[in-house]
């Protein structure tokens, strides 16, 4: 049914119609508004049978989805921030243990300084944790990924991350699909685990590994991603016969054919990307955009098919890997090896500073002409970090970094009024 | 594309506000897009919040810097922010005040922009008439599709039904009506002077 509602709102419909049994998590923003709603449902009866358990901290939220999972039920948590990072050992023993939880990250800056803003820092520092990491672009996306993700998850024994920008999305009000629950159950068969715990036929679950098997077990979980890389874009085609729209696969090219520039990106930030690439094209510009849904697996060939014929490209991320650069761009130059293309990489919307058209406009025009340094932080203040850089050249006793920048630009901080 | 930023303080509904006018939109059968500024909000402290309106899909996620329309909830913002930065030329101006632009000192405004497009509404007032409560977004929404003929009025009264229910809704549906009606007033006033 066609909604006008929040997207937390639209992203707890989802999850109730997945039929979830255990829901276990522990608020933060922006994610609170997802579990918020799910709690009412399952109060109200409107979602049954489940069980929402209210936990003492996020590292006993996966805990607990990691206990109901291996005993059967298909569980749910989802969390943000400094929330993933507390939680961080458990996510690795759910991905280790192979059990298919599906979380929502609703992706926020990780602190200090504390700030409760979108960024990407959060599920990216889960890069290598054996978790699937999907990206929404939109409401919708978000709405539909959780479903095809309970699927993939539930096939392949793994857990997946489901992430949309925080705030961005989460609490956007736009147009939302949601589905039936029979389509959802058409698509979505009852879980069926690979791995019980069950008092009537005993078994243990996370068994001590030695030299002698360790490396195969940590071997087939990057097995079990390859085939997620088969699984994702035959999903995807499968929710578009069933479901009637496009979400999820593992990238999504936009004008890529003749572009001779090619932007990429993961996110919400899509939308204003096209939105500039349009203005662009109507310019005569021969640019596009190729928006990466699977950032774990990561597409590594599609990426390098979908660049292969442009001349330079450029991956806009709302990440940074401090001491290197990009984190995405990484990955994104490991596709293209060989290839001679010339990239860049731009740093954009930490910690929520807007990313508007004004600003990709001069970003992108500076790309054609390869005038970018190889690493760009867009809108960064320059003038702010000079004058502190002056500052702790002048003085030992230079202060905190936050409290200053936070004075020079004139925004009241506690510290200088204390 | 039209863009509305809603400015207020925390506690006024203004983020409640543009989710209403989306829905709004939405029930007219447009695109719509509502979302906050994102603060850490508290009572009190400014807060503003943007709703795009369109006949595709919104795909902009970007804050509204060039607004179509401005909705100012709380008069005493205007000594403390620009709440006009970035304005349209023939954008719409909705003040929440029981005071004309003239009498707060916003005259040379007024000839500066014109009279057709700049309302002042005393929606506080309005909600505790009416509500029994000093939340002005609800007749302000229903002021803004007045002056703007961008909404219909049926439309916020579908929106409100979405949000309240009972005595609630009832009041703010009153609300709404006496909001609409007044500004429709105003207009006409203006337009026969």
């Amino acid at each position: 049914m066609l909604k006008q509602t929040e997207g937390s709102k639209a992203v707890a419909e989802s999850i109730a119609l997945c039929r979830p049994e255990v829901i276990c998590a522990y608020p933060i923003s922006p994610q609170t508004h997802i579990v918020e709603a799910l709690g009412e449902m399952v109060k109200s009866r409107t979602l049954t049978p489940c069980e929402y358990i209210n936990v003492e901290s996020e590292f006993a939220a996966m805990s607990v989805a990691i206990g109901a999972s291996a005993a059967g039920a298909r569980s749910y948590t989802a969390t943000a921030s400094q929330g993933l990072l507390f939680m961080v050992e458990a996510v690795y023993n759910a991905s280790g243990l192979g059990l298919p939880i599906v979380m929502t990250v609703a992706n926020r800056a990780i602190g200090a300084p504390i700030n409760i803003w979108n960024d990407h820092s959060d599920s990216l520092s889960q890069r290598d944790s054996g978790w699937m990491q999907l990206f929404a672009e939109t409401n919708q996306e978000a709405v539909d990924l959780h479903i095809q993700a309970f699927r993939l998850a539930e096939e392949l024994s793994m857990p997946i991350m489901v992430c949309m920008d925080g705030f961005i999305l989460t609490h956007a009000f736009e147009r939302v699909d949601i589905p039936s629950q029979e389509q959802v159950d058409g698509f979505l068969p009852p879980y069926e685990p690979r791995q019980v715990l069950d008092p009537v036929e005993p078994i243990s679950i996370g068994a001590m590994v030695g030299p002698e098997a360790f490396m195969e077990v940590r071997y087939l979980a990057h097995a079990k991603q390859m085939q997620a890389l088969e699984r994702i874009p035959q999903l995807a085609a499968e929710f578009k016969q069933q479901f009637g729209r496009d979400s999820g696969g593992l990238v999504r090219p936009y004008f890529t054919e003749d572009a001779e520039t090619i932007i990429i990106a993961m996110g919400s930030v899509l939308g204003t990307i096209k939105d500039t690439v349009d203005e662009m094209r109507a310019e005569g510009h021969k640019i596009g955009v190729l928006g990466i849904i699977s950032y774990r697996p990561f597409p590594l060939e599609q990426v390098r098919a979908a660049l292969i014929n442009c001349k330079r490209f450029v991956v806009l991320e709302k990440s940074l890997a401090v001491g290197l650069g990009g984190i995405v761009a990484t990955d994104v130059r490991m596709a293209v090896t060989g290839t001679g293309l010339r990239g860049f990489t731009a740093i954009a919307g930490l910690g929520g500073r807007p990313i508007p058209k004004s600003s990709l406009h001069k970003l992108f025009r500076e790309a054609e002409q390869e005038t970018l340094a190889p690493v760009t932080f867009v809108d960064l203040d320059h003038d702010a970090v000079n004058k502190q850089l002056e500052r702790e050249r002048q003085t030992r006793r230079s202060g905190p970094i936050a409290e200053n920048i936070l004075y020079d630009k004139g925004i009241a901080s506690a510290a200088k009024f204390g | 594309m039209f863009q509305i930023r809603i400015h207020g303080r925390g506690g006024q509904g203004v983020v409640t506000a543009t989710e209403m006018l989306s829905v709004a939109a939405f029930v007219e059968g447009h695109y719509a897009q509502a979302f906050p500024s994102f603060g850490s909000e508290r009572t009190g402290a400014p807060v503003v919040a943007f709703c795009r309106i369109a006949d595709k899909e919104i795909r902009l996620r970007e804050p509204i810097m060039e607004p179509d329309a401005l909705i100012i909830q709380d008069p005493t913002l205007l000594h403390q922010i620009d709440v006009f930065a970035g304005l349209k030329e023939g954008g719409y101006v909705l003040l929440n005040s029981s005071h004309s632009f003239e009498d707060i000192g916003l005259g040379d405004l007024v000839k500066e922009r014109g009279h057709e497009r700049m309302c002042t509404l005393p929606a506080t007032e309005l909600g505790l008439k009416h509500v029994g409560r000093p939340i002005p977004n609800v007749p302000l929404i229903a002021g803004f599709a007045a002056l703007s003929d961008m909404i219909k009025l049926e439309s916020v009264i579908l929106a409100i039904n979405e949000k309240f229910s009972g005595k609630v809704a009832e009041g703010n549906i009153a609300a709404a009506t006496e909001a609409y009606n007044l500004v429709k007033e105003q207009m006409k006033e203006r337009a026969d002077a």
